[in-house]
C-alpha cells in the first residue's frame, strides 16, 4: 500500500506492506534511526514518537495507521541548529549513559513539558514510567527534565519582559 | 524481529462503514483500535486476522459524557482520557484508580476502552471495573443497536458477545447516589497484568449497604465478579466484619490458575485482601470520607 506521512513537518511517501511497523518505517524506509527499536513488545519505550502530537510506542503502531497523519521523531526536536531544552537538559545533567532509551525518553519528556511546563519529580517519574532505562539512570533523567522545565520557564519570563515598543 | 503475518488493511470512516467492511471480509477480519493488545498477539501469531479494519478515524466514538442518569463512554475513548476525566472521577474513583495501574502512560495514550473490553483478556482491568459497576455494552450491527449487560459480555477468554459483523460502540454505567468505589491491584512489576485485582462500589443507606458491586480479574472469577459475596453484603450492615466475610467468599469461590504469577493459595489470599480493602475504601467513600 502507498502511505503518505508527515514526518517532522515534511511529507514523506512510500510503498509499504500493511504489516510494516511504524518504527521500521521510520528507521529502514526513511533512514531516521534516531527512533530506537528495543523490546518490540510495547514495554521499553525506546521507540517512542509522536503521532498527531501524542507520544506513542511505534513498535506497536502500524505505518499504515500513520498514513495521512503527523509524526514527530527525535530528529524533529532540534530546530534550526538549536537543541530543544530537553536535549540540552540531557547534556547538562548527564541524562544518558548508553543512550539507548534516550530518544524515547526525550520524546516523552517533551510531550510532558508541553502539557505541564512545571512538573515535580513524582509527575516526571510517572510520565516516563513507560520508558525503561537499563543503565538505571533515572535520577539524572529526572534532573534533565527538570533542567529543561526550569530553563524554558526562564526563557518565557525573559520573553515576557521584552515588551515590544 | 517480531512482525505480524501479512494481512489486508482497511480503514473505516464511520461505524456503518466498519460494519460493512466486517460483513464483506467475514470471520477472518478484525477491527483494530489502539492495537496494543491485538498487534502484540499478531506478532506472536496468537492472532492471525486476514484483514485489519482500522477504526482510529472514528473520533466520534471518543467521548465521556453524562447521558440522563448514566455515564456514557465511547468505545474509542483512550485509557488516558478515562484516567484524566473529571466527570468519571466525580462519580466513580474506581476508574482513575484502575487506569493508573493499566500498563503505562504511553500505552494508555493509544489503547482504548472498547479495544480492551473486546480483547477480553482474562486479566484485563476494565472488565473487572465494568463488571463491578454492572455497566452495559452498546453493540451496533447493520440491523440496529442492542445492549448487553457487561457481565454477559465476556463469553470466555478472548471471546465476547460481539458477533462477527457487530461493533461495540459505547459502554454505559448507571450513576448511583451515596456511592464510593475503589480499585486494588497487585502486579509483579509496574504496568504489568494483575496477579489479582478487585474493584468495588458500595452504595450506603445510613449504616446499611443498599447496593454493592464486586469486580475481580485475573483469578478466573465467572463474569469477572462474585455474585454470592454481593448478595451476602446487600441489605446488610456496612461493617468491617461483613466486608471480611464477603472477601472470604470471593477468595474461596474464584478459580485462579497456577502460573508464573503465583500459586493458587497465594492468589486466593490476595483476592481476600484486595476485596476487603476495596470494599472498606468504597464504604468510606460513600460515607463522604476519602475512599
Amino acid at each position: 500500500m502507498h502511505v503518505t506521512v508527515t514526518v517532522n513537518g515534511a511529507e514523506r511517501h512510500a510503498d509499504t506492506e500493511p504489516r510494516l511497523l511504524l518504527v521500521h518505517f521510520l528507521r529502514n524506509t526513511l533512514g531516521l534511526t534516531g527512533t530506537h527499536w528495543g523490546c518490540d513488545t510495547s514495554n521499553c519505550g525506546a521507540c517512542t514518537v509522536w503521532l498527531d502530537g501524542v507520544a506513542v510506542k511505534s513498535c506497536t503502531t502500524l505505518a499504515a495507521m500513520a498514513d495521512g497523519h503527523d509524526v514527530r521523531t527525535v530528529e524533529g526536536l532540534e530546530v534550526d541548529g538549536v537543541l530543544d531544552a530537553v536535549q540540552q537538559g540531557f547534556i547538562e545533567e548527564h541524562g544518558l549513559q548508553c543512550g539507548f532509551c534516550t530518544t524515547g525518553m526525550m520524546m516523552t519528556a517533551r510531550a510532558l513539558l508541553d502539557r505541564d511546563p512545571d512538573p515535580d519529580e513524582g509527575t516526571i517519574r510517572e510520565a516516563i514510567s513507560g520508558n525503561l532505562c537499563r543503565c538505571t539512570g533515572y535520577e539524572n533523567i529526572v534532573r534533565a527534565v527538570r533542567w529543561a522545565a526550569t530553563h524554558e520557564a526562564a526563557a518565557r519570563a525573559a520573553d515576557h519582559q521584552e515588551v515590544p515598543v | 524481529m517480531q512482525v505480524p503475518a501479512p494481512f489486508e488493511y482497511e480503514r473505516a470512516g464511520s461505524v456503518d462503514e466498519a460494519i460493512a467492511l466486517l460483513t464483506r471480509h467475514g470471520s477472518e477480519a478484525r477491527l483494530v483500535a489502539g492495537g496494543h493488545s491485538l498487534l502484540p498477539m499478531m506478532k506472536l501469531r496468537l492472532a492471525r486476522p486476514e484483514t485489519l479494519i482500522d477504526i482510529n478515524g472514528l473520533t466520534d466514538l471518543d467521548y465521556i459524557r453524562l447521558d440522563g442518569d448514566e455515564l456514557a463512554i465511547g468505545a474509542m475513548t483512550r485509557h488516558a482520557a478515562v484516567l484524566d476525566s473529571p466527570l468519571l472521577a466525580e462519580h466513580y474513583r474506581i476508574f482513575a484508580e484502575a487506569e493508573r495501574v493499566i500498563a503505562d502512560p504511553l500505552v494508555r495514550n493509544r489503547g482504548t476502552v472498547g479495544g480492551s473490553l473486546c480483547q477480553a483478556d482474562p486479566s484485563e482491568d476494565l472488565s473487572a471495573v465494568f463488571s463491578a459497576l454492572r455497566g452495559r455494552a452498546v453493540i451496533r450491527s447493520a440491523s440496529g443497536t442492542r445492549s448487553v449487560d457487561l457481565r454477559d459480555f465476556h463469553v470466555g477468554p478472548y471471546e465476547t458477545a460481539v458477533a462477527g459483523a457487530e461493533m461495540l460502540v459505547e459502554v454505559r454505567v448507571p450513576i448511583r447516589a451515596r456511592t464510593g468505589s475503589a480499585y486494588e491491584k497487585v502486579e509483579r512489576r509496574a504496568g504489568d497484568w494483575s496477579i489479582a485485582a478487585a474493584g468495588t462500589f458500595v452504595q450506603v443507606e445510613g449504616d446499611t449497604i443498599a447496593d454493592v458491586g464486586i469486580g475481580l480479574t485475573a483469578v478466573g472469577a465467572a463474569h469477572f465478579t462474585c455474585v454470592e459475596a454481593e448478595d451476602l453484603l446487600r441489605g446488610g450492615p456496612a461493617t468491617k466484619e461483613a466486608v471480611a466475610a464477603a472477601a472470604e467468599v470471593c477468595a474461596a469461590s474464584c478459580n485462579p490458575t497456577v502460573d508464573q504469577r503465583g500459586p493458587e493459595d497465594y492468589k486466593r489470599h490476595l483476592v481476600g485482601v484486595l476485596v476487603a480493602r476495596a470494599l472498606n475504601r468504597s464504604i468510606a467513600g460513600a460515607n463522604g470520607g476519602t475512599s
